[in-house]
């Protein structure tokens, strides 16, 4: 099965400014690797996506990129990777400024039990960006496409949405404080199809004022809304232990006609994974 | 499956027999220990009750006990149910935010290694007899101010810690991880995550922990005993001063030889156990509340 891609072509890639320059990263919880090396720019303005099967890594990957593994116990990571030339990886960053301009949405749709304004509005009002608070919680709403289903009823629960609305409302928050970069983990895993197709539409939109890396299992999901896509696969080693590993990484359209490695070709093609 | 198979379902079965008999001995067994259990809670709320019943009045709570009454003197025990409030409102006072801390601290901030090492000295604590700590309390503040409400409270206060500290623990570990991670993800530092996104969560769970531990420091006598037992009859509410309290004025009343005071000993500890009942029914009450909410949320 070939997915068909349907794109302007990418610029060349001098033509494109770097976001992440991410060098050799190693992520490890407690003794066990969860990733090896892996070595990959990301650029802006853009939509990168990062595909592979169950286990391999991905999730793994993009929390490293704004410093969520630092909650997780035990996990440590090697390497380097730099933000804007800014090595985000090093220890004496503090993480809640990389968060700041590193936005994050996740698997599945986790607003805040409180009304859908305040979602929208926690974070510009710890952040400081008080300033014409409902405009900017509108302008958020509305580049989530979601403000029209919402506007008469701002001051309802968030959890009185459904799951497709909720992850714009997440995504809405994410944007609300006007990050960099948005990291998506899988967004669109827990909703229906139509849920799905809206969240692509918006990553069409908003790709011209944000960079994004999104994680999906789903390939036709990739080819329909990636510039680049990196695909990242399992190792095993002689004693049974395993890790993920970046295979390729190249534009899209190259990794879905024409990979260059056998391994992303029998993913792609649906003969593994 | 056979139809030889299914016939032997029917056949009867010595072993099956005898897990039956098993069976049915154990879940006797169990029925009537559970029986027991409230059967206790029964005689003792019913003998508290049918004596203290006749004494329980408005004189009972609204006057002061009168020392060396000659005749129908109408007295009360007012001054311990003031003593009481003060002493149990400002031992919570102290635990409840020493509490919060101390669980907000275990639960979002310490490792793994501290947090295990503070539960264990938490249920340590907890186990703790109340007479120990009023001497602790007695050396530590009675021996250089004397007796007062405060002394008392303090001794309160410290057998509060540990039940108000555990019951938030809880409660903070329900509180789903995603939603910390959606605040950390904008940029918003720990502390303003915990106190925006996870306490507010928490509160009907902490107000269930409060009620509990306030229900059961209520009823403490022993910590009272060296701390704020050293009390007049008057009506008094200066934290200052030692307080007659509900529990040691049963003590005090129980030894006297006039059988009116008995008769008031018992009307006290009826109304000791409808507070300690009403407070249990309410957190329970704020327990469901607040479950259903945290169900909403997940």
């Amino acid at each position: 099965m070939r997915v068909e891609t349907k794109r302007q072509p990418l610029p060349p890639r001098e033509r494109l400014q770097q976001v992440f320059d991410i060098q050799d990263l190693t992520a490890i919880y407690g003794s066990k690797p969860a990733l090896k090396d892996v070595s990959m720019g990301v650029y802006r303005n853009l939509v990168t996506a990062v595909i592979g099967p169950s286990g391999c890594g991905k999730s793994t990957f993009i929390r490293c990129l704004n410093r969520m593994n630092d909650l997780v116990p035990g996990f440590r990571q090697t390497g380097t990777i730099r933000y804007h030339g800014q090595d985000i990886a090093a220890k004496d960053v503090d993480p809640v400024a990389v968060r700041r301009t590193i936005g994050m949405v996740f698997q599945r749709p986790n607003p805040f039990p409180k009304s859908i304004f305040d979602n929208v509005a926690w974070g510009l009002r710890v952040l400081g960006m008080k300033d014409n608070l409902p405009e900017r919680v509108e302008r958020a709403l509305t580049q989530a496409a979601l403000w029209d289903e919402v506007k008469d009823r701002l001051k309802a629960s968030a959890l009185s949405l459904s799951g497709g609305q909720q992850q714009r409302l997440c995504i809405a928050r994410a944007i609300a404080v006007e990050p960099d970069v948005v990291l998506m983990d899988e967004p669109a895993s827990a909703l229906d199809p139509i849920a799905t197709q809206a969240i692509e539409l918006l990553l069409h939109e908003l790709k011209s004022e944000y960079s994004f890396v999104i994680v999906t299992h789903n390939m036709q999901q990739a080819a329909r809304v990636a510039d680049m896509t990196a695909f990242f696969s399992i190792s095993r080693g002689e004693e049974g232990d395993r890790w993920g590993e970046l295979i390729e990484y190249d534009s899209t359209e190259k990794i879905f006609t024409a990979p260059s490695d056998k391994r992303t070709e029998d993913y792609v093609t649906g003969r593994f994974g | 499956m056979s139809a030889a198979d299914v016939s032997a379902l029917q056949r009867p079965n010595d072993r099956l027999r005898r897990r039956r008999v098993v069976n049915r001995g154990m879940e006797l067994l169990a029925w009537l220990a559970g029986a027991l259990g409230v059967a206790i809670l029964g005689v003792v709320v019913w003998s508290v009750a049918k004596r203290g019943a006749s004494e329980l009045n408005l004189d009972l709570l609204t006057k002061a006990p009168v020392p060396f009454a000659i005749g129908n003197v109408k007295q009360g025990l007012a001054n311990a149910f003031v003593g009481s409030l003060v002493l149990v409102g400002l031992a919570t006072a102290m635990a409840l935010p020493f509490g919060i801390l101390v669980a907000i601290y275990v639960n979002e901030f310490a490792p793994r290694a501290v947090r295990n090492g503070v539960g264990l000295v938490l249920d340590v604590l907890n186990g703790v007899p109340g007479i120990v700590v009023g001497i602790f309390v007695f050396g530590l503040v009675v021996v250089s101010h004397g007796q007062s409400a405060y002394a008392g409270a303090i001794a309160l206060a410290v057998l509060m810690l540990p039940l108000v500290a555990r019951a938030t623990i809880e409660v903070l570990a329900l509180v789903p991880n995603t939603l910390r991670e959606a605040s950390l993800a904008l940029g918003v530092p720990r502390w303003r995550t915990t106190l925006g996104i996870v306490l507010p969560q928490t509160v009907g769970g902490i107000v269930t922990g409060t009620m509990l531990a306030v229900a059961r420091v209520a009823g403490e006598t022993a910590p009272l005993l060296f701390t704020c037992s050293l009390a007049g009859t008057s009506i008094d509410s200066n934290p200052g001063h030692a307080l007659q309290t509900i529990p040691v004025a049963i003590f005090e009343l129980s030894e006297s030889a006039d059988p009116a005071d008995h008769a008031r000993a018992w009307a006290a500890a009826l109304v000791l156990l409808l507070f300690i009942l009403f407070s249990s029914l309410t957190a329970r009450w704020l327990a469901a509340r607040s479950r259903r909410k945290l169900g909403r949320a997940t």
